[in-house]
């Protein structure tokens, strides 16, 4: 039966139906769902792991235990699995394997724009490449195969235009999970140097072994046209390249890495001009110039930011692209916001008004780096809120700056990476303010588990880590409780943990409302008390509004929108709103 | 058939992927080949969306081009104007007169432009407004606008309508069938 699903779902459907017994992943958009589906299939075996590094490395077990693996994350997601990959690829596998990335390129969701495929180079190991949901689902069977044909870890990789995409997938014949031997094999799995030399020459024959798989496999196919374009390409720049070009000739790169270099010089051989359409990084292209092949455009028209389309590709070589008026100018921004009744928006109200140093994390709480708040001032990866505020408050030592940086950081990301942040500044006795939100799941990629929310990935019920105990555990004597609904107290144990010197957390514990479907009464404007004076509106909520007429507009409240959290109640100076 | 491009614009939480889900399951129940995408992420905040759903014979790209769409439905007036140029020539849109406040305009950084509806007639002579807030509300859900919308622009897809019901009706649950396809009606009855 003919479904249409995303590329995401694909995946995970093809996971089951190729015999998978165990997934593990860490949440990041583009790559949250496919998990997220592996469980409500509910066939398989799978899990969220507190971060990357973890989900690969219980992914490497599962595979020497005899059971198909498949590990989940987005792009920056394997810079913290790449420590364990780099030795996965000298110990390969024993039951298939595969490392599931997905790109952004084009940001988004995401701190960077980074292409994977240099990781498969990086790595030496291959890396599919799918270019819709069908073959999303058809790569993660072949992904099994080459795995064991050629005893290494597959990358198969993404981009949100794959991931999200919905097309129609027609699924094959489900092969039924069976679990290997559990594999004592030291020279294959103990990475001690000796047994490494001899791996790395493996590693190198392996490679070479899988250039020649390439040439000949299908998924590396040609689709001859019109001879005067030839046009190297992957991944959903192929479909852009059908939309630009529906009768061109098109090498179609199934298989990213490593290249089948001589059927790219045949190819290249029997066209006119040779384009290479890549988005991100010009791996393709490096590679077929330093073989000798001549390339006619590639990089040096295609841009190495931002994501490829039919237009840029119809542009770089030359060509016309359909006329469209020029988008509107000067529009209101939409940008995310906190939801109407977060827990977010009181803490960034008072980080706002203290014009604290706040050294930032990933989650909902980086919109606090948008105007009006701006409370915001660094935010690099997952969990470097806690390490950077650190380094921050020893050179303000070092200075003599008496001021000390507050880190906010979410449960999910502290449990991510975190706490060794958090260790460190006890251990070396850092004079910084942290504070944990603690809302019980993680907020921005959908909501999922999480160590501490009380359930697992399927739903059912979980110990949950008490944070509190956790950090005082690490070595934290000042561990204090906040509920950033309430302002002026929030307000008072910032400055308290401001002042006194040495590491001091503060954890807020109000759960996601958009998670939890926290709904409270709302709040109303009284328009004979309310003077316009526009305070209110630093809460940065969606409900509240100015009123359209008379020449100094009052604020009201979007009944249907408000979540009656009283962040912006308690910033009226006028006792002008109260509950409906 | 060539491509039929579509593309749903709104505000996160309104419904959009829902909408898109309908469109692009009734494309496949009518045979055709379909691609449907929308980023979502940071979208869901609150933020602006915008999601595309081609079908044809044979659709490549999930992404639709400005310039290149023949319907435009959005879920809110400023939606509708912010992308406006994805529409071809002489293409159709529908937009919901709801308005909702950006967080900039909430905020006080920036200011709803007054004259939106005017700028999109003026932009566009195939442009319709729809009532899709009371009409979702006389359906039984304000939640329904999603169907509304898709109702008001029924005639005017390759699709025929019994189809999208069929599927409206398929992808709802208990109460929700009557109020989706009460909602259906009424935004094409209003078209």
């Amino acid at each position: 039966m003919k479904k249409i699903i995303s590329g995401n779902e694909a995946i995970a459907l093809s996971f089951g139906d190729s015999g998978g017994v165990f997934a593990s992943g860490y949440p990041g958009t583009p790559s949250t769902e496919t998990l997220e589906e592996v469980a409500r299939l509910g066939e398989v075996y799978c899990e969220w792991a507190p971060n990357e590094k973890v989900a690969l490395e219980s992914a490497i077990g599962a595979s020497i235990a005899g059971g198909r693996s498949l590990s989940t994350m987005k792009h920056v997601g394997v810079n913290v699995a790449a420590d364990a990959l780099m030795t996965l690829t000298y110990t390969g596998v024993n039951a298939g394997l595969i490392l599931m990335v997905a790109d952004d390129p084009g940001m988004h969701s995401s701190q960077n724009e980074q292409d994977s495929r240099n990781y498969a180079k990086f790595a030496k190991v291959p890396m599919l490449d799918p270019a819709d949901s069908q073959e999303a689902y058809d790569f993660v069977r072949a992904g099994f195969e080459i795995s064991e044909q050629f005893d290494t870890p597959v990358m198969l990789r993404t981009t949100t235009r794959i991931s999200h995409a919905k097309g129609v997938v027609e699924q094959t014949a489900k092969i039924q999970p069976k679990v290997g031997e559990w594999v004592r094999n030291v020279p294959k799995y103990v990475m001690l140097p000796n047994f490494g030399k001899i791996k790395h020459v493996e590693v190198e024959a392996r490679l070479l072994k899988l250039q020649e798989f390439a040439e000949s496999s299908p998924l590396n196919r040609v689709e001859m046209g019109d001879k005067a374009l030839g046009i190297i390409t992957s991944g959903v720049s192929y479909q852009h390249v059908k939309e630009a070009y529906p009768n061109a000739s098109v090498l179609k790169l199934g298989l990213v890495h490593p290249l089948p270099m001589n059927k790219i010089r045949e190819f290249a051989g029997s066209v006119k001009r040779l384009m290479i359409v890549e988005e991100m990084d010009a791996i393709f292209e490096e590679q077929i110039r330093a073989a000798g092949v001549r390339v006619d455009i590639g990089k040096d028209r295609i841009s190495l930011c931002g994501e490829v389309s039919a237009d840029i590709v119809r542009a770089a070589a030359g060509d016309a692209v359909a006329k469209s008026a020029a988008p509107v100018e000067g529009l209101p921004q939409r940008p995310p916001t906190f939801c109407p009744g977060c827990a977010h928006r009181g803490l960034f109200s008072i980080l706002s008004k203290l014009k604290a140093f706040v050294s930032g994390d990933i989650g909902c709480y980086t919109l606090g780096a948008l105007p009006p708040m701006s409370a915001m001032h660094s935010t690099i990866c997952m969990g470097a809120s806690i390490s950077a505020a650190h380094g921050m408050a020893k050179v303000n030592e070092i200075a003599g700056r008496t001021e000390k940086p507050v880190a906010v950081i979410g449960d999910s990301t502290f449990f991510h990476s975190g706490i060794t942040g958090l260790l460190s500044m006890a251990y070396n006795k850092s004079n910084a303010l942290v504070i944990i939100m603690d809302n019980r799941t993680t907020g921005m990629t959908g909501g999922q588990e999480n160590p501490g929310s009380g359930r697992v990935l399927q739903g059912e019920p979980a110990g949950q880590v008490n944070i509190k105990d956790l950090v005082k555990v690490l070595g934290v004597e000042h561990v204090v409780e906040i509920n950033t609904y309430d302002l002026a107290a929030t307000e008072a144990a910032i400055k308290k943990g401001l002042e006194t010197p040495g590491p001091y957390v503060l954890i807020d514990k109000n759960p996601c409302i958009l998670r939890y479907r926290v709904k409270k009464p709302t709040i109303a404007v009284n328009q004979d008390t309310c003077t316009g004076c526009r305070a209110c509106l630093k809460a940065a909520c969606v409900a509240l509004g100015l009123t359209a007429s008379g020449d100094k507009p009052k604020v009201r409240i979007d009944p249907n929108i408000c979540n009656g959290c009283g962040v912006c109640s308690q910033l009226c100076k006028f006792d002008a709103m109260s509950e409906a | 058939m060539n491509v039929f491009n579509i593309v749903i614009a709104g505000v996160g939480g309104q419904g959009v992927l829902m909408a898109s889900k309908v469109l692009a399951e009734s494309a496949l129940k009518s045979g055709m080949d379909v691609k449907q995408n929308e980023v979502h992420g940071m979208a869901q905040r609150g933020g602006s969306v915008i999601s595309f759903v081609r079908i044809g014979d044979k659709v490549s790209s999930p992404v639709v081009m400005p310039g290149t769409a023949d319907i435009l439905i959005s879920f809110e007036p400023l939606e509708a104007l912010r992308y406006l140029h994805y529409l071809k020539p002489g293409g159709k849109v529908v937009y919901s007169r709801v308005t909702i406040n950006p967080s900039t305009v909430a905020s006080g950084l920036a200011l709803y432009p007054a004259d939106v509806e005017a700028q999109i007639k003026a932009k566009c002579s195939n442009s319709h407004a729809i009532e899709a807030l009371s009409i979702a509300h006389e359906a039984g859900n304000a939640k329904a606008v999603n169907m509304v919308m898709v109702g008001s622009v029924m005639k005017s897809l390759p699709l025929e309508s019994g189809v999208i019901e069929g599927v409206v009706a398929e992808l709802s649950q208990g109460k929700g069938v009557d109020v989706n396809l009460k909602a259906l009606r009424g935004g094409a009855a209003a078209a």
